[in-house]
């Protein structure tokens, strides 16, 4: 287990040595910082002073190895916009984000698995068909085009639902706010994380549906039956677990993947998290807030990664985490 | 008393382009305590007997007429929720592979206990973890206390066919089902899996219904036996009289093709009943013909030298070398295969012997030692010029033909291949060449157009041999080559390869865990375990005298079809 540890770590490192390198690569190739940070009268031997104080003129390893030193510290440099530390500009937008993640993820897990297996175990029914023929059109359908839809039906021709923001949140701890205490902060959550879960949903209905009807003709399974078994502890124990393995590796990706897709959301909705933050940064050149965001995801992507992995060896007894396989 | 009454069975597969039938009006019954043998070929329809009985046929199939009565009810027309009450309490089941079988993620103790708690309706987790403790105990499985706890992989395949049975009897059945329950398994644990059936079978008065395609396994544990033929039964009777005096045509040439491990013949007996070749081929003289002239050799002793041979597999990586582990797949070999001999590599699963044959074919490098062939060192030589013109007179034929043809590629192009890439003639000369193999090989020129999906098992090792013959070998390895095969088509396909040996001067490295076949194509054989050699025999001294003490356990082990056969031929 440590040693497994070990090793991720050292994937971590690597993972965010290349992704920083990336990063400072936008960063040195964006333009001339000084040009936003200065006054437009500033003289260009005022300007070059100020460069030479923010350590623009040094070769660029030295500028790169004063970059990682200080984001290994945790400091992403100041965002132009905030005028705070892009760290702390991010940590406030995350929770907004994660729970918006994880309000789709439920809704994803809820739905997907019950009709992924209810598909896999009456393929012949009409509904499994319906549900099949729907899923096709659901993973064709644009994130923004659902989040427009559902506005335009929920919002404005029925006046039901809130169209934007996180309406009424309560504050937790730290910078964490939440929406799931109040009845108003949950009804602006319910649009947004529906928006965002359409697109994964129709693949997860699909993925699942596909492994349970792999797992349905195994050996296994046959022999289950012939143990006597009913069918339902036949699908939902043994069926169920097994198919449950490729689905938990998928996942994983997907929920990084989602938290990247939360910009189109985001947008739509006015959602004030990570994914609006990193547009409005963009617009605004916001280049130490961009670079930020761009580790603080990929971070993020080793870390849900990792836990995904743990999780999978729990599941699986033939996963030996120590010996890495 | 009878336990199980069959009259008149039908079974259906409905599709597409009409409806198969499977089983075609078979009738038998059972007694208590009876073992009956169910043998036939692939696609005879005796699996379907036994997954019938309890409703436990795949998707379309469906019992379309006939009944099945258990003790005297009839059970062919139970609903679903009423057969599941006799799964398991009255007829357990054991399938043929315990790799598959268990449930990868749960306990061998949940898995037991489950069926306890629904069979014998003890819900108590302690009684029924009790009772479990105790049913592998009587399967033989030691320290079940502590073994309960494991998953199925931290089982050998014997153990958890053991585990299999343990659960198949947890119920308390009166009957057993066992589908092919000793193929997927090595000689001496066959032998142990077997006994123990019987031992069950015979304390706890349970009948037993044996499903396999081995004729060893029949003779060795049947007290009567059924045979199948297409979805009929052709012939019943008790086993000792079926073997030894078969009446229908159809056994008589299932019995003439097992391979004996009694005594060497020169050829098997042509099983013309169950699968012919093609008529009319063309015939062609290997003298003057593009295939037997090939690098013509002068007549050397030893083609094939083997020396100090090494190889270990990393079986747990590790940061520190010295963590690491390490399986040594062959130790130490040394052998020589003299120019046109069949030599053979005998051992169980795991002893190394296919790994000798990846190492001489270059599928594998070895760690250390030295691979000669016809003088030329193939390990680590720089002149690869020379290593790939040996390589080129070596060719294989694997064991599953199912796997080991390009499924998108036409049999013609498969074929030709090794012909287009090696240059080996000109290129509007090829389509002849693959004509000319493919009637060589008993298929026919016309097969050429097809692809492999449309042959059965044994035209696929025919178009595999006729690969392996299309770069001109003077080596074939041969790598379990009819192990996936029924026996009527094993025979043709041994013949052939005798046959082939014959016509063009083929030394063979042939590799297989079944005796009789070893003695029927072998001039010397080396007896492997643990990767090591422990015996390098003339074939007949072997069979004869073994020495080694391993040896003349495995051949005592060997499918006692003949034993049988011969005492009561003799009595």
């Amino acid at each position: 287990m440590a040693q497994f540890l070990l090793k991720r770590l050292f994937q971590v490192m690597l993972v965010m040595f290349i992704i920083s390198a990336f990063c400072f690569g936008i960063q040195d190739s964006l333009g001339d910082p000084t040009r936003e940070l200065a006054a437009m009268s500033m003289s260009d031997e005022e300007r070059e002073n100020l460069r030479d104080t923010l350590g623009l003129n040094d070769p660029l390893l030295v500028q790169y190895g004063r970059f990682v030193a200080r984001a290994a510290q945790g400091d992403l440099g100041n965002s132009y916009f905030f005028k705070e530390p892009a760290l702390t500009v991010i940590l406030k937008k995350l929770p907004a984000t994660l729970e918006l993640v994880f309000a789709a993820s439920i809704i994803i897990i809820t739905i997907s698995i019950p009709l992924g297996v209810f598909c896999a175990i009456r393929p012949r029914h009409l509904f499994a068909k319906f549900t099949m023929a729907a899923s096709v059109i659901g993973i064709s359908i644009p994130v923004f085009l659902t989040a427009l839809a559902l506005i335009f039906i929920f919002s404005i021709t029925l006046g039901w639902m809130p169209s934007f923001g996180r309406g009424e949140i309560v504050h937790v701890w730290g910078y964490w706010s939440t929406n799931f205490v109040s009845l108003d902060g949950i009804a602006h959550i319910i649009m947004p994380s529906i928006a965002l879960s359409s697109i994964m949903l129709p693949l997860f209905i699909r993925l699942v549906r596909a492994e349970m009807l792999e797992v349905l003709s195994s050996e296994y399974v046959k022999f289950a039956r012939a143990k006597g078994l009913g069918s339902l502890t036949v699908y939902f124990k043994h069926a169920l677990k097994n198919t449950m393995l490729p689905v938990i590796t998928v996942g994983g990706v997907q929920i990084g993947i989602m938290v990247a897709y939360t910009i189109l959301t985001e947008s739509v909705f006015q959602w004030p998290g990570m994914g609006f933050m990193f547009l409005e940064a963009v617009n605004r050149s916001d280049i130490p807030l961009i670079t930020a965001y761009i580790m603080f995801v990929g971070f993020l992507f080793v870390i849900v990664n990792t836990l995904v992995d743990l999780l999978y060896g729990l599941v699986n007894p033939m996963v030996d985490l120590v010996a890495g396989k | 008393m009878t336990l199980l009454t069959i009259k008149n069975l039908c079974i259906e597969f409905p599709g597409r382009h009409g409806t198969e039938r499977a089983v075609d009006e078979v009738s038998f019954d059972l007694s208590p305590g009876e073992i009956l043998g169910l043998v036939g070929e692939s696609g005879a329809g005796k699996s379907t007997i036994g997954n019938g009985i309890v409703q436990l046929l795949s998707a379309p199939g469906r019992v379309s007429s006939g009944d099945i009565f258990l003790n005297n009810t009839k059970i062919s027309t139970f609903s679903s929720k009423e057969i599941i009450k006799i799964r398991g309490s009255r007829v357990g089941f054991i399938f043929q592979d315990p790799m598959t079988s268990l449930n990868p993620l749960f306990t061998v103790e949940n898995q037991l206990v489950e069926t306890i708690n629904k069979n014998l309706g003890i819900e108590d987790a302690k009684e029924a973890s009790r009772i479990a403790i105790d049913l592998l105990h009587q399967v033989g499985i030691p320290d079940p206390e502590v073994r309960i706890k494991q998953f199925p992989h931290q089982f050998s395949g014997g153990m958890r066919q053991r585990v299999v049975i343990a659960i198949a009897l947890a119920g308390d059945p009166e009957l057993l089902i066992a589908d092919e329950p000793t193929t997927a398994l090595d000689v001496s644990v066959q032998d142990q899996i077997l006994s123990l059936i019987r031992k069950l079978c015979r304390e706890r008065q349970v009948g037993c219904l044996l499903v396999t395609h081995d004729m060893g396994v029949i003779a060795s544990v049947t007290d009567r036996v059924a045979v199948m033929y297409r979805g009929k039964m052709v012939e019943i009777g008790k086993t000792a009289e079926l073997l030894t005096s078969p009446k229908h045509e159809y056994t008589k040439s299932l019995i003439s093709a097992v391979p004996r491990s009694s005594k060497k013949v020169d050829r098997f007996p042509l099983v013309e009943y169950i699968e012919t070749t093609a008529k009319g081929l063309k015939h062609i003289d290997v003298k003057t013909h593009w295939l037997g002239q090939g690098t013509r050799h002068e007549n050397i002793q030893d083609l094939l030298e083997i020396k100090d041979l090494n190889l270990s597999f990393v079986t747990r990586d590790a940061f520190l070398k010295k963590n690491r582990k390490y399986l040594q797949a062959t130790r130490d070999i040394n052998l020589t295969v003299k120019q046109g001999e069949t030599f053979g590599l005998v051992g169980e699963s795991g002893s190394g012997k296919s790994t000798i044959a990846r190492m001489v074919a270059g599928l594998q490098k070895p760690d250390s030692g030295s691979i000669k062939f016809d003088g030329i060192e193939l390990v680590g030589n720089p002149d690869q010029v020379a290593v790939k013109k040996a390589r080129l007179q070596m060719q294989m034929v694997f064991q599953n033909p199912y796997s080991s043809l390009n499924s998108r590629m036409k049999v013609d192009d498969i074929i030709a291949e090794p012909i287009r890439f090696h240059r080996l003639a000109p290129p509007q000369e090829i389509k002849t060449i693959v004509g000319d193999l493919l009637d060589h090989v008993g298929l026919g020129r016309v097969a050429g157009l097809k692809y492999p999906h449309e042959f059965s098992g044994g035209q696929r090792q025919r178009i595999s041999i006729a690969r392996a013959l299309a770069s001109r070998p003077r080596l074939l390895i041969c790598d379990e080559p009819t192990s996936a095969l029924d026996v009527s088509v094993q025979a043709q396909i041994l013949n052939l390869l005798k046959d082939l040996q014959d016509e063009l001067g083929l030394t063979m490295l042939f590799i297989s865990h079944d005796l009789p076949v070893i003695r029927q194509m072998c001039d010397r054989v080396a007896i492997m375990r643990y990767g090591r050699i422990l015996e390098t025999a003339e074939s007949e001294d072997f069979f004869e005298h073994p020495q080694n003490e391993y040896s003349i356990e495995l051949l005592g082990l060997m499918p006692r079809f003949d034993k049988i056969y011969e005492v009561e031929a003799t009595a």
